[in-house]
């Protein structure tokens, strides 16, 4: 069989959909990639995905933020410009800080919120003027595609299998950059 | 499926016999319809109020502040009012995705995306009332620590108007990108359902090229939660940090330490009463009954029963701490006798009636799940919530420490005007929202169709497996798949269809599998139950291409008709006469044609 050929499995079911991927998994076919209309939960298992560390991301953004805001309120308020304020006079940033945490908070969130979302987006991939990368148009609406990799399989004995699985639809890709 | 498995006792929060396509098209007839009149009526009129409120803005800065009814006693009134009260109905959005998404509860999925809609488009109109209020708006930059040219003059990051900056500037980008992260496979959806290039082109770029693989969607849940658990103690620091604008002042009935939780509970509550006014109406207006349900009602009055009795808990603790104290100033504070019967006893007693007792009515559960009495109490409790800010702020500081300086304050035009204009700026974006974005998450409500759909609590409850209900005969070709195919197979170690002959077209076994795997999608000719209709009558077949195509074992006008793109690559590919004749003639129309 010619090699860097790709399957586009469709399935219309979600639970279909996982029994197929258990099945392919066990069969130690390769998944390239899957593609859903809605977040389907335990799929990232069935596949074998690694965890994502995005909320550790998240996190280290958040301790950014708040040395961002820690820093900049001690130049400003306590090095740069000392000022007494209603009887209360800039004594040290540790003293004064009492005032300063409505803002280190705000910073530590705006951190970890905007520098998480961006991280997320730049790994996956998307962004304005993207061009989406989805084969079949129906797997944003009601379909669940698998990218199956066919090559040095026999195509008949694995869209025979696939059918079997419960696939509705199988196209036959010549994709050159999975050679 | 055990996964989807949902205690019968709960009610569905999807009615009907919807499927997921039946979601991808209740969600996008709004967007790809047409506006009906009355969409256009009520555009009109906001259109209106919000250009009678930009009037309005612009005299009031060429002008000067002097326009507004402020007056030495009262320096601080509608405006300030007005912008305590769009934050805090900018409250419930954030709530409903981040706090009830933390506790799990799936009925938020249905009225997320709108209450998030609103809550972005309240604070915009909360925004403008500081800026508007600082007479010259183009100097607002002003506020943020930046250097200068006054030398080492920084903003205070020791007053409370700073931290709203921080506060509010830091829950509005958030809760904006929330809401679009979560609107990312929305727009796809529309994108991919659309018809028209151009619709195609912007959702394209809206949805940022969403694809939905597998990774995605497992970084769009931890980025979802995440953000969610970030957005929750950010919503309440806001409301907090807005009532420090109050709290750390020293006028009687500002200067109170119960502040914080009891503005956050005001805040929610005057929010889901928004929430419950826009949504019951656009329910109705895009036919999403049977998304937004009784249930989801009934859910928000609980909620605004609980954050109403919260707040009533304040009211009635201001009013004995005040008394107690002793203090002849706190007769005068607006939870107090003095005000009860004094010149603005119809502001306190307004307060009241539409804070404390009409809210009340929702213990009852019939009236609870009333749909006109719901309405009617979330319009009281808007205007309420809007007295409640209206007498902290006019009430406490109309009879000050100064007997001498004791007033009233009257609005003008102009400070009715903005009020009235910011009112229609929010329709006019809400209304553009609601024609133009996918009310309804629907990746996420789609996500639990199977657990707390109607239908499918119905079959599995008659013991059947929901795998396989999710089938759609609307998108999936299922039916013309040749259950022959996999029964064939079995007895042979190759498959490839009966009816094809195609030794002498063909070499190589994979065209073979593509000829197999295009039948499959097109169907298989049997000669036992069908006969062969006349190729020839499609105009670009000729007889040489007639014996081609039954070689390839396409007989039927049926199967010519289901052809597509693929097909005639493929067809192209194989037979090389007429390269892109098939595209060019349309085959699969004069076969549908023909057909009949």
């Amino acid at each position: 069989m010619a090699s860097g050929n790709v399957l586009h499995v469709l399935y219309n079911d979600d639970d279909i959909l996982m029994k197929a991927v258990k099945a392919l998994r066990s069969k130690h076919y390769r998944i390239i990639e899957v593609y859903t209309p809605f977040p389907v939960h335990g799929l990232d298992k069935a596949m074998g995905l690694p965890y994502t560390r995005i909320a550790i991301c998240s996190f280290i953004y958040g301790l950014i933020g708040l040395s961002v805001a820690t820093l900049m309120m001690n130049f400003i308020m306590i090095e740069d410009w000392p000022r007494n304020i209603g009887g209360k006079p800039s004594f040290s940033y540790l003293q004064n800080m009492p005032a300063f945490v409505p803002i280190m908070f705000e910073l530590t969130v705006f951190f970890a919120a905007h520098l998480m979302v961006i991280t997320f987006y730049m790994r996956s991939k998307i962004w304005p003027f993207k061009k989406a990368e989805n084969p079949d148009v129906r797997t944003t609406d009601d379909h669940f595609l698998i990218e199956v990799d066919a090559a040095n399989h026999d195509l008949d004995e694995l869209s025979k299998f696939l059918y079997d699985t419960g696939a509705t639809e199988i196209s036959l890709i010549h994709n050159e950059e999975h050679a | 499926m055990s996964s989807h498995y949902e205690a019968p006792i709960r009610e569905p929060l999807i009615l009907g016999e919807k499927s997921y396509h039946d979601i991808s098209v209740d969600v996008g007839a709004p967007i790809l319809g047409k506006a009906n009149k009355s969409w256009w009526i009520c555009f009109s009129i906001a259109l209106i109020a919000f250009l009678w409120g930009l009037g309005c803005i612009v005299y009031t800065v060429s002008t000067g502040i002097g326009v507004w009814g402020l007056n030495k006693t009262i320096g601080w009134a509608w405006d300030i009012t007005n912008f305590v009260w769009w934050v805090g109905i900018g409250h419930a959005g954030t709530l409903i995705s981040a706090v009830l998404l933390l506790f799990r509860q799936k009925w938020r999925m249905a009225i997320n995306r709108s209450a998030e809609a609103m809550t972005i488009f309240a604070v915009v109109q909360a925004g403008l009332f500081p800026i508007i209020h600082m007479g010259r708006p183009w100097l607002a930059y002003w506020v943020v620590p930046i250097p200068n040219q006054f030398g080492s003059l920084w903003v205070n990051f020791n007053s409370p108007l700073l931290w709203d900056v921080f506060a509010i500037s830091t829950y509005l980008s958030v809760s904006l990108v929330f809401w679009w992260t979560g609107l990312l496979p929305d727009f796809a959806m529309i994108r991919d359902r659309t018809k028209s290039p151009f619709q195609q082109k912007i959702y394209g770029i809206l949805s940022f090229g969403w694809s939905g693989r597998a990774k995605d969607w497992q970084r769009f849940e931890e980025v979802s939660l995440v953000l969610a658990g970030l957005a929750t103690p950010l919503v309440l620091s806001v409301h907090t940090i807005v009532s420090f604008d109050f709290a750390t002042s020293v006028v009687p009935g500002w200067h109170s330490t119960i502040f914080p939780p009891y503005f956050v509970a005001g805040a929610i509550f005057s929010g889901f009463a928004m929430v419950q006014t826009l949504l019951l109406v656009m329910r109705k207006v895009v036919n999403l009954e049977n998304y937004i349900t009784i249930v989801h009602i009934e859910f928000m009055n609980k909620v605004i029963l609980l954050t109403g009795g919260i707040v009533t808990v304040a009211y009635l603790t201001e009013y004995f701490i005040g008394w107690y104290s002793g203090v002849p100033y706190e007769n005068y504070t607006y939870l107090s006798f003095g005000a009860a019967t004094g010149p603005y006893w119809w502001a306190f007693w307004a307060l009241i009636i539409c804070n404390l007792i009409v809210p009340l009515t929702l213990w009852v559960k019939k009236w609870r799940r009333n749909i006109l009495w719901t309405f009617i109490v979330a319009l009281v409790i808007n205007i309420g919530m809007w007295f409640e800010r209206f007498d902290i702020i006019v009430i406490c500081l109309s009879k000050d420490r100064l007997a001498s300086t004791w007033t009233m304050f009257s609005p003008t035009f102009v400070d009715i005007g903005v009020f009235v204009g910011t009112i229609g700026f929010f329709f006019v974006l809400f209304l553009l929202y609601a024609r133009t974005f996918p009310v309804i998450a629907q990746a996420e409500v789609k996500s639990i169709l199977k657990s707390s759909g109607e239908r499918y609590k119905r079959i599995r409850e008659s013991g059947e497996d929901l795998a396989g209900t999710a089938t759609d005969e609307r998108t999936s070709n299922y039916a013309t798949r040749p259950e022959s195919l996999a029964a064939a197979s079995n007895a042979k170690s190759t498959y490839h269809q009966s009816t094809v002959n195609a030794d002498a077209l063909v070499d190589t076994e994979t065209k073979k599998a593509e000829i197999d795997l295009m039948l499959a999608k097109i169907g298989t000719y049997d000669p036992a139950t069908q006969s062969a209709d006349d190729l020839q009558k499609i105009s670009g077949v000729g007889p040489v291409l007639e014996q081609k195509l039954h070689q390839l074992g396409i007989y039927t006008y049926d199967q010519v008709s289901k052809m597509t793109k693929t097909e005639y690559d493929l067809l192209d590919e194989i037979i090389d006469a007429f390269p892109g004749r098939a595209e060019r003639d349309d085959w699969a129309g004069q076969a549908q044609n023909l057909k009949q």
